[in-house]
This record gives C-alpha cells, sequence and structure tokens, in this order.
C-alpha cells in the first residue's frame, strides 16, 4: 500500500519559485502523469518526491510515512532516470542487481529477481554485457528492470522515454503500460508529451508555471479542461477560442451567432470548441479557409474566423479551396466556456 | 590535399619530436649500455650490479615509490572530494593545495631540508619549547629512517597536487545522475564513493599512478638535498657513474634499468586498471 500525499509542497531556486503551494493526492497503484512544457515544474515534483531535491516548503507522505526528511534510500521508491542513468562500469546483469546487492539480499534471491525482471524486460540475453555494448532502448529496459527488481511500492519515471526514437518510443509506451499495472506498485510518470501522457494515465496532473492547472482521468482532462491553458495544450490540434459577449436575450454572442451560454456566466466569457466537434451546416461560424492539410481519415482546415485563427477538422471527402466561405457548427454538448478574467472553466 | 596524406601529414611534427628528442637518445644510450669498443657486451650491466651500492639503489628507489605514490592516490582522492563538492571556494581551494607543483624538486628538498636540519626549523620549535636540549641530528647516516621519511614527507607535499588535479578533472566528467541513482537504489555516501566515484574514475586514477609512478622512480632532487648520498637512489647512482666515475656506459646501463621499471609499471596499471570493452561512459 503506498499512497502518496503531497501537502503544500513549494520550492524555490533562489528568486525563482519553481512551485507553488502543491497538493496532490496519488491513490496506492494510480498511475500518475505530470504533464506540462519544460519549465512548468514537473520534474522538480518528481524530484522532490523522489528526495534528489528537498522542498522550500509542505510535506510529502508516502504509504503513511512522512519522507520529506529522508533520503532517497529510506523512501521505498524506484526511479528510471531520463538519461537512463544504466552504470557503464557495470554489467546489465549487476545494474540491475545494483539496489538488492545494497539491501544485502542473499545471492539467490538477487539472482531470482534479476532473472525474473530481465526475463520481463527481455533482456535475458543481454545480462553478460556492459551498457556501452547496448542500444538506446535496451539501456531503457535495462533501467526500467533495475526498478522493477527493488520490488518498490513507487516507482518514479523521468521522461523515460523522450531519448528513443519515435517506433521505439511507441512500442515500449504499450510495453510500460503492461508491465507496470502488472508490478502493482503506484507509479508517476513525469512527460511533456500529451500522447504519451494521455495513453499511459490513470490520471493526468497537468502542470503550468509552478502550479497544478488540473489533475483528472485523461478523457476528462481532455474533454471538459479546467482552464484556459489545458485545453490550449491538450489536444492536437488544441482548442479553438473565441471572445463571447452576453446579449439582451441571456445568450452569449459569438464571432456573430448567438449560443446558449451557461447561467453562471459573466458579461463577457470565452468560447471554446475542439476542431473535431465542428460540423459543416447552415447557420454557423462564418469562416474563410486558409490552409487545407488533407490528412487522410480527415481533413485539417485552418481558417480565419472573426479575423482570428480557426481550425475544424472535417470529413476528407469534403471539397474546399483555400479561399473558400464555410459555415461551421458547434456540437452544443462540446462546447466549453472560460472565464476571460481567472481563465478558468465556467459551467 | 589528398585525405589520404592528411593523418600523416598532422601526425608529421609530434613524430619528428619524438624521433629526435625520444627515440635517438634512446638508441644512443642502449648503444653505450650494451657496447665496449664497437661490440655487443653486458660488462657494463655486471659492473653495475656488481656494485655493492647497486641492490640498496634499487630498492631505495622502489620502495620510496610504493610507499610514495599510494599515499598520494589516497590523498588525492580525498582532496578531490574535497574540491568536488565545494561550490563557491573550489578554485581558491584547488590553487592551494597547487601551489607546490610551482616550485622545482630542489627548491622543495631545500624547503624540507630547512625544517629538518640541525639548525632548521624543527630543531628551533623542539628546543624552544624545551622538549630536547640541544637540536637533533635528523638527517645523519645513523638514522637511515628519518631521512627516508623526511624523502616522503617531501615527494607528499611537492607531488600529491598532480595526481589530484588529474582526479579533479575526471571527477568531473562523471554525470551527476549516476550518484542520483546509486542514491536512490540504496547506497550512502560510503557506497557512493566506492560504487560510483572509484570505478568511473578507472581511466583518471591509471593515468595518474602511471605519471606519478614513472616521476617517482626519477625522484633525484629532493633525496640529493635532504640526504646527499647516504640514501643512494637510481638517478643520484646513474648522475654519480656520469659526472663523478665518469663511466657514462654504466651510467647508460642505470638509465636502462629505469627504464624498464617504468615501462614494467606502466604495463602492470594498464593491465590492473584497465576498462572492459564496453564499459565506458
Amino acid at each position: 500500500m503506498a499512497e502518496i500525499l503531497i501537502k503544500g509542497v513549494a520550492k524555490s531556486f533562489g528568486s525563482f519559485t519553481a512551485l507553488h503551494s502543491i497538493d496532490l493526492t496519488i491513490a496506492d497503484q494510480e498511475f500518475m502523469v505530470l504533464l506540462g512544457a519544460s519549465g512548468c515544474g514537473k520534474t522538480t515534483l518528481l524530484r522532490i518526491i523522489a528526495g534528489l531535491e528537498s522542498p522550500t516548503q509542505g510535506e510529502v507522505w508516502i504509504g503513511g510515512k512522512r519522507v520529506d526528511q529522508l533520503p532517497p534510500r529510506e523512501r521505498g521508491i524506484a526511479m528510471v532516470f531520463q538519461n537512463y542513468a544504466v552504470f557503464p562500469h557495470l554489467t546489465v546483469y549487476e545494474n540491475i542487481a545494483f539496489g538488492l546487492r545494497m539491501k544485502k539480499l542473499p545471492q539467490a534471491e538477487v539472482d531470482t529477481r534479476v532473472k525474473r525482471t530481465a526475463e520481463l524486460m527481455h533482456i535475458e540475453q543481454l545480462l553478460k554485457r556492459y551498457s556501452g555494448q547496448l542500444s538506446g532502448g535496451q539501456r531503457q529496459r535495462v533501467a526500467v528492470a533495475r526498478a522493477l527488481a527493488m520490488e518498490p511500492d513507487v516507482i518514479l519515471m523521468d521522461e523515460p522515454l523522450s531519448n528513443l526514437d519515435a517506433l521505439l518510443r511507441l512500442e515500449m509506451r504499450a510495453e510500460l503500460k503492461g508491465v507496470l499495472a502488472n508490478s502493482k506498485t503506484t507509479t508517476i510518470y513525469v512527460t511533456h508529451d500529451q500522447v504519451e501522457a494521455m495513453s499511459l494515465a490513470d490520471r493526468i496532473s497537468v502542470m503550468n508555471g509552478g502550479h497544478i492547472v488540473q489533475a483528472a482521468s485523461p478523457v476528462e482532462v481532455y474533454r471538459n479542461p479546467a482552464a484556459r491553458f489545458v485545453g490550449s495544450f491538450i489536444g492536437n490540434p488544441p482548442m479553438n477560442f473565441l471572445p463571447a459577449a452576453r446579449n439582451g436575450d441571456g445568450r452569449y454572442q459569438v464571432a456573430g451567432i448567438a449560443l446558449d451560454g451557461p447561467s453562471s456566466g459573466g458579461a463577457k466569457l470565452e468560447f471554446a470548441i475542439r476542431p473535431e466537434d465542428l460540423t459543416i451546416a447552415a447557420g454557423g461560424l462564418k469562416a474563410t479557409a486558409r490552409v487545407i492539410e488533407p490528412l487522410g481519415a480527415h481533413t485539417l482546415v485552418t481558417s480565419e474566423v472573426d479575423g482570428k485563427l480557426f481550425r475544424a477538422v472535417l470529413d476528407s471527402d469534403l471539397k474546399v479551396a483555400p479561399g473558400d466561405e464555410l459555415s461551421l457548427v458547434p456540437k452544443p454538448d462540446r462546447v466549453r466556456w472560460f472565464d476571460p478574467e481567472t481563465t478558468r472553466a465556467v459551467n | 590535399m589528398n585525405s589520404k596524406t592528411l593523418p600523416y601529414l598532422l601526425l608529421a611534427p609530434a613524430t619528428i619530436f619524438l624521433v629526435v628528442f625520444f627515440l635517438w637518445p634512446f638508441l644512443q644510450i642502449a648503444w653505450l649500455a650494451f657496447t665496449t669498443e664497437g661490440g655487443f657486451t653486458m660488462q657494463h650491466f655486471q659492473t653495475m650490479a656488481g656494485n655493492w651500492k647497486f641492490w640498496p639503489t634499487f630498492w631505495n628507489t622502489v620502495i620510496l615509490a610504493a610507499i610514495v605514490v599510494p599515499l598520494q592516490l589516497v590523498m588525492a582522492l580525498a582532496m578531490a572530494q574535497v574540491v568536488a563538492k565545494l561550490k563557491t571556494t573550489r578554485n581558491t581551494i584547488l590553487y592551494i593545495f597547487t601551489i607546490p607543483l610551482g616550485l622545482s624538486d630542489l627548491a622543495a628538498g631545500i624547503i624540507w631540508l630547512a625544517i629538518f636540519e640541525q639548525s632548521g626549523f624543527l630543531n628551533s620549535m623542539l628546543v624552544g619549547l624545551g622538549v630536547v636540549d640541544k637540536p637533533i641530528l635528523f638527517l645523519g647516516y645513523q638514522n637511515l629512517w628519518v631521512i627516508f621519511i623526511a624523502v616522503i614527507l617531501a615527494e607528499l607535499w611537492r607531488a600529491t597536487a598532480i595526481v589530484m588535479v588529474i582526479l579533479v578533472s575526471g571527477m568531473g566528467l562523471i554525470p551527476k545522475e549516476y550518484y542520483e541513482a546509486a542514491e536512490v537504489f540504496g547506497a550512502g555516501p560510503w557506497k557512493r564513493f566506492v560504487k560510483v566515484t572509484l570505478p568511473m574514475l578507472k581511466p583518471s586514477i591509471q593515468t595518474a599512478m602511471i605519471l606519478r609512478t614513472i616521476a617517482a622512480f626519477e625522484v633525484f632532487a629532493v633525496v640529493v638535498a635532504l640526504g646527499g648520498t647516504t640514501l643512494p637512489v637510481l638517478v643520484g647512482e646513474t648522475f654519480n657513474w656520469q659526472f663523478a666515475l665518469n663511466d657514462r656506459n654504466v651510467a647508460a646501463a642505470f638509465a636502462l634499468v629505469i627504464l624498464a621499471i617504468s615501462i614494467a609499471a606502466t604495463l602492470v596499471f594498464l593491465r590492473v586498471l584497465r576498462t572492459p570493452k564496453g564499459a565506458t561512459l
């Protein structure tokens, strides 16, 4: 059982504040992804949980024990590093065995665990090699095997796939998901790749500027962004935004059409819609097509609505050319609204 | 420029330098050591080994190196650890540690002579404190071991910093992530030193050991300053045969003995501290 509690954790480096009072609970055996652009504080948060960085303020609890004053080795964690950190002077076998030897486990136990995790990661034929004789993907497998061999309560992963080429990343992603689900550990996984985050996570914590903007399931984060930032960061292409103003009869005026808005909304709101939630029909937003990108299954149309960039993912059978006038109707149940002042969602 | 000739052209200056200043003198020495009146002979080596001073000289040199070099390694590792841990005063401490490197070995020997001689600092202090009534003759021929210790101290003071400089630069090359991984996987500070620093520093240790051991076999001026001829060493004897006894052939034989033990030590270090294939950064 290893639930992780983060209470009011803040971190400053001199005058720069990397984390602003973070509160987060990660359930036992949950796969939590910390997602954000570089510099958002996600790696700092992970390193604070690992004990490689100490928080300026706040508490970290793992499995009911306060750990923020303990060294990493007393926290019951294992970690996979971005550059793997597979020891070059040790064989693959000794790399996987490293943590077990530090725990002074009997040789028979070490041997069993090394062989079992090596098999799990499909590197049993590489046990006698040194890391200099391995490919990037193989080193990655060794790093994961070394973490799994510890049978830790918590596995921390710092952008573990970012140094692999695209194809390998896809393969490792699926494999990691399976292996970690079976290992029954709590996992915290840092990435800047939203596709990786969506495909792996039980929950995603989207981070920006040292804050957690939203922590929710991948679909929730995608469909109901808690803030404008989440909608603009997640999804490729991201959400479209247009300014909206309440008219006399309580509806919102968006680029020349009136839409039903939230009852609690103020005089000015921001209208948001995902590009795939638009259809071509009469009475929609008037858009002038600028760039047409056929993608096979769909066609991505970048257009201009009311002088603003506006993207739509449309059926690829649609015949459209740059300069064409389109009428784009948003699906009513997919429209989202944000407060332009606070940038938070308004329901 | 032809791409095939370019590498040779670039190698040429170093090759010429080595041929003129190393290979040619070496051949001359070898010629001197192995010939007499144009014919091959082992006579000079027999003269050398037959002299009663040869074996004491040989063992003095080897034992000095065997004590000084390991001590220097241990001290340099400690000093390098200190320097590597420092943040703000790193360069200042590094410069202070390396000051003795700027002195010639004769000057270093004289400094330690000023400490140990009969009218030296150590005696003045002991008399001043009332520990002894009159100055003690530390560096006399009756106390060979004191001269030995004085030479060891002078050598440690003079040449440990060069080992440290090599180790500091080697430590700088070890990525931080390895220490963090070791820490996460259960290694405390001592285990991190033994399991990460030492093995990953092996190439630097190898370089430093080869460099220092060869230099230790060539110890001369410090010994002359502190012990005169009371503590004979190989280079001292080479000098003696060349200039005092005017026998260039036996001096050449001595030079070849120094070369032989230097090569032997180098081969041992290359073998013992080798890095297995693929086990590099």
